[in-house]
C-alpha cells in the first residue's frame, strides 16, 4: 500500500495516444459532419437546517453546468467519434466545481466485433433503489448521492453479439478518484474527505489497468447479465487523519463478481442485482431483489402508475467501505404522464428494517417549449439513528431546482 | 402462416351442404375469407422489402391547437415469415432533452412484443412491459399497438363493403385483434383496389364506441414496388386531440441484418 504518486501516468499516455487518434479519425471521418447539441443548466439547493459541521457554509447553493455532446458517424454509423465534457460551477464548494470528460471515445464496429476505445460511461443494473451491480465508472458524488452520476473512465472495450448472448471485455485505464464535498460543502462526513490523499492497495497507485469481462443475454422473458472484475475499487474506505482534520480515500484491489436479472411478464418487473466481493475486509455479498408494477392509463387517463419495492441487503461489516443499505426496504412510485412534456415523477423512501432510519425522495421533471426542462429532485434524512452510516447526513435535507437548456 | 382460426374452404360439395345446413354461416366464412384475403393482399404488396430506414416529424396537437413537435428515425428488418414479426428501432432526435432515447421491438404475432428502452442520460437499457399495448405513444394519439400490431395474422376479418373513398374505389373491412390487451374491440379499414393500400382506419374502443380515426396519404412507391405513405393524421374523436406524422423519403436495401436489431445495439446508439 502506498500514497499516490505520479501514478497518474499510463492514463496520461492513454488519454495523450486518444487525443493523437481523435485526430486521426476526425481528419478522415469527411463523410458526415459534427453534430453539436447537449445542455446547460441552472441550478438552486436549498436546504432544510443549518449546517452541522465547522466550515460548512449555511444557506442556498447555486450552480451553473454546461455539458455539450459532440458527435460524429460515417461508413453508415459504424465508425463514431464521440466527446461529451461536463463542467460544474458551484458558488459554495470549491470541490463540487469540477470539470470531467464524461466521454470522449472513438467506436469501430465490424461484422463480429465491436471495438471502443476511449472514456466512456457503462451502466449495468435493474433495480431502482441502488445501482449495486454498476462497476465501470466512478461515482460522481459532488453531482448527487444516489449513484447515478459517474466520472468517465478510460478503456478499451471488446464486444461481440453471438447467438448465446453478448460478450463485453473492458481494460479500465486509469483510475478515477471518486469526488467529494469540501470543508464549505453540504452532505460531507465531519473531517472532510480529502479526495487528493488517496491511498492505494496496489503499488501502481491510480495507474493499474482494471479488467471486466462481462456476459449478457435474453431468454423469452428473462433478461440476464453476469461479470467478474478484477481491479481497484471504485469504493473506498474512509481513514480518519485526526491530525489534519480529514479522511483519506483508502482503495482497495477487489475481486467482484455480479449478477442482473430482469424477469417480465404482463406488467411486472421482478428485479435482482447481487455481487459477491472480496479483497474489502471479509469477503461479502450483497443484494438488491425487487419489482415494479405498473398501472397502465389509470382511471382511463394516459397516466400510468407503477408501484416499486424492493428489499436491500449487504453483508458487509466495517472493515469495507461504508454502505448503508444493510438491511433495507424500499417503497416507491413512478408516475409517467405519457403528455406531450413527457412529465414523470418518481418518489419514494429507503427505510432500515433494524434502527428505522428513512431516506425518502421525490424527483419530478417536465419540458416547458421544446428545449427546456424543469426538474425538481428533493432528499430527506428522516428519523436517523445515531450509529447509522446516513447519520452525517442528517441535517443535509434538500431540495434541488433546476432549469436546462437544450441546445 | 397461422390461419387456424379460419375455417378453410373445403370444395363445392362442402359448402353446398353447409349452405343448406347453416346459411348465416356460409355467408360468414365468406365475408372473412374475402376480408382476411383482401388485408392479405394489403400487407404482401408491401412484403419483401428487406430492410428500411426513414426520419419523421410527430406533430402533437391538443383540442385547443397547440402543437408539440418529436422528430425520430426509425429502422425496420423485414422477417419474412410470416408467423413472427419484424424487428424495428425507433430513436429519437427531438426534443433534445430525450435525444438519443431508443425503443428496439421485436415483433411477436400473439405472444408479447419483446421491448426495450435506451435512456441515455443514464446509458440504460431496460426491458420493458409489452402488455401497454393501448397505451399512447411518447404523448401521441397513436397507441404502441398502433405501431407494433400492424402484423397481417394479429387479426381475424371480416368483409363489410365496397364503397368510393375519395378518387378511389375501397374495400372496406372490419378487423379484430387476435392478440390480448388491445384497447380496440374493432377497426374498420378502407383498402384501395388500384394499388391495395390502406387509406382510412377506425378506431373503436373497448366500449364499441369510435375512438379515433387515422387518415393515410401521400404514398409514393419505392423500387417499382413498395408503397409508402407520407402522412399520417390521427383525430381522437373522445378528446379533440391529434397527431401528424410526416415522414421524408424512405431508404430500401441497407443492407441490416438481425445483428442491427440485437439487444446489444442499444447500447451503440451514443
Amino acid at each position: 500500500m502506498r500514497a499516490r504518486t505520479c501514478g497518474r501516468f499510463s492514463r496520461n499516455v492513454f488519454l495523450a495516444l486518444l487525443g493523437a487518434g481523435l485526430a486521426a479519425g476526425a481528419a478522415r471521418a469527411e463523410e458526415d459532419s459534427w453534430h453539436l447539441s447537449g445542455m446547460m443548466a441552472a441550478e438552486v439547493r436549498g436546504f432544510a437546517e443549518a449546517p452541522a459541521y465547522e466550515g460548512q457554509s449555511g444557506g442556498g447553493q447555486a450552480a451553473w453546468i454546461l455539458s455539450p455532446e459532440l458527435d460524429r458517424r460515417w461508413r453508415d454509423g459504424r465508425r463514431q467519434l464521440r466527446v461529451v465534457p461536463f463542467l460544474r460551477l458551484d458558488d459554495l464548494d470549491d470541490e463540487r466545481t469540477h470539470f470531467d470528460l464524461r466521454e470522449a471515445y472513438w467506436r469501430g464496429v465490424g461484422d463480429a466485433w465491436e471495438v471502443t476505445v476511449g472514456v466512456n460511461r457503462v451502466f449495468w443494473g435493474v433495480t431502482e433503489s441502488r445501482h449495486l451491480a454498476d462497476v465501470i465508472n466512478q461515482t460522481d458524488l459532488v453531482e448527487d448521492i444516489d449513484g447515478e452520476d459517474k466520472l468517465g473512465q478510460p478503456m478499451i472495450q471488446l464486444a461481440t453479439d453471438r447467438p448465446w448472448g453478448r460478450l463485453q471485455a473492458f481494460a479500465l485505464i486509469g483510475f478515477r478518484e471518486r469526488t467529494f464535498s469540501g470543508p464549505a460543502g453540504r452532505l460531507r462526513t465531519p473531517p472532510p474527505v480529502d479526495e487528493d490523499a488517496a491511498i492505494y492497495e496496489s503499488g501502481a497507485g491510480s495507474g493499474r489497468i482494471d479488467g471486466v469481462l462481462r456476459w449478457s443475454h435474453y431468454f423469452g422473458d428473462w433478461d440476464v447479465g453476469a461479470y467478474w472484475f478484477h481491479g481497484t475499487g471504485r469504493e473506498p474506505q474512509l481513514i480518519p487523519d485526526p491530525a489534519r482534520g480529514r479522511m483519506l480515500p483508502l482503495y482497495r484491489v477487489i475481486h467482484q463478481a455480479g449478477v442482473d436479472v430482469q424477469y417480465t411478464r404482463n406488467a411486472w418487473l421482478w428485479k435482482l442485482e447481487a455481487i459477491a466481493r472480496e479483497g474489502q475486509g471479509a469477503t461479502f455479498g450483497a443484494g438488491v431483489a425487487g419489482f415494479e408494477y405498473t398501472f397502465y392509463q389509470v382511471g382511463r387517463s394516459a397516466v400510468d402508475v407503477g408501484l416499486l419495492g424492493e428489499y436491500l441487503y449487504d453483508g458487509r461489516d466495517d472493515t469495507a467501505p461504508p454502505a448503508f443499505e444493510d438491511d433495507d426496504l424500499f417503497v416507491g412510485s413512478r408516475v409517467a404522464f405519457n403528455d406531450p412534456f413527457d412529465t414523470a415523477v418518481l418518489g419514494g423512501a429507503i427505510v432500515d428494517r433494524h434502527d428505522g432510519s428513512v431516506v425518502a425522495f421525490l424527483e419530478a421533471e417536465r419540458r416547458v417549449g421544446s428545449r427546456t426542462k424543469l426538474e425538481l429532485e428533493t432528499r430527506w434524512f428522516l428519523n436517523v439513528a445515531p450509529n447509522d452510516t446516513l447519520r452525517v447526513f442528517d441535517r443535509d435535507s434538500h431540495v434541488v431546482l433546476r432549469v436546462s437548456r437544450y441546445f | 402462416m397461422n390461419k387456424c382460426s379460419r375455417p378453410r374452404r373445403n370444395g363445392v360439395l362442402w359448402a353446398a351442404m353447409l349452405a343448406v345446413a347453416t346459411l348465416a354461416g356460409a355467408a360468414d366464412a365468406s365475408a372473412e375469407d374475402k376480408g382476411f384475403e383482401i388485408a392479405a393482399r394489403s400487407d404482401r404488396s408491401d412484403r419483401g422489402f428487406g430492410d428500411s430506414a426513414v426520419d419523421l416529424k410527430m406533430v402533437l396537437r391538443n383540442a385547443a391547437g397547440q402543437e408539440a413537435t418529436r422528430e425520430l428515425s426509425l429502422r425496420t428488418l423485414e422477417v419474412p415469415d410470416e408467423s413472427v414479426g419484424d424487428k424495428s428501432l425507433i430513436v429519437f432526435g427531438t426534443p433534445r432533452d430525450i435525444e438519443g432515447t431508443a425503443l428496439l421491438s421485436h415483433a411477436k404475432i400473439l405472444d408479447p412484443d419483446d421491448q426495450w428502452l435506451y435512456l441515455p442520460a443514464l446509458k440504460r437499457i431496460k426491458r420493458i412491459s409489452s402488455v401497454n399495448k393501448s397505451g399512447p405513444f411518447v404523448g401521441s394519439e397513436f397507441a404502441f399497438e398502433d405501431f407494433t400490431s400492424l402484423e397481417l395474422n394479429k387479426f381475424e376479418y371480416e368483409y363489410l363493403r365496397g364503397e368510393a373513398c375519395g378518387d378511389l374505389e375501397c374495400d372496406v373491412i372490419e378487423r379484430r385483434p387476435r392478440y390480448e390487451h388491445s384497447g380496440y374491440t374493432k377497426q374498420i379499414a378502407w383498402i384501395d383496389r388500384e394499388v391495395h393500400q390502406i387509406r382510412k382506419v377506425e378506431f373503436y374502443d373497448r366500449r364499441g364506441d369510435l375512438l379515433k380515426t387515422l387518415t393515410l396519404d401521400d404514398y409514393r412507391q419505392y423500387e417499382g414496388a413498395y408503397w409508402r405513405a407520407h402522412a399520417l393524421h390521427m383525430v381522437n374523436h373522445q378528446t379533440g386531440k391529434s397527431t401528424d406524422l410526416i415522414y421524408s423519403e424512405f431508404r430500401f436495401g441497407l443492407g441490416l441484418s438481425e445483428r442491427d436489431f440485437d439487444k446489444g445495439v442499444l447500447s451503440r446508439i451514443h
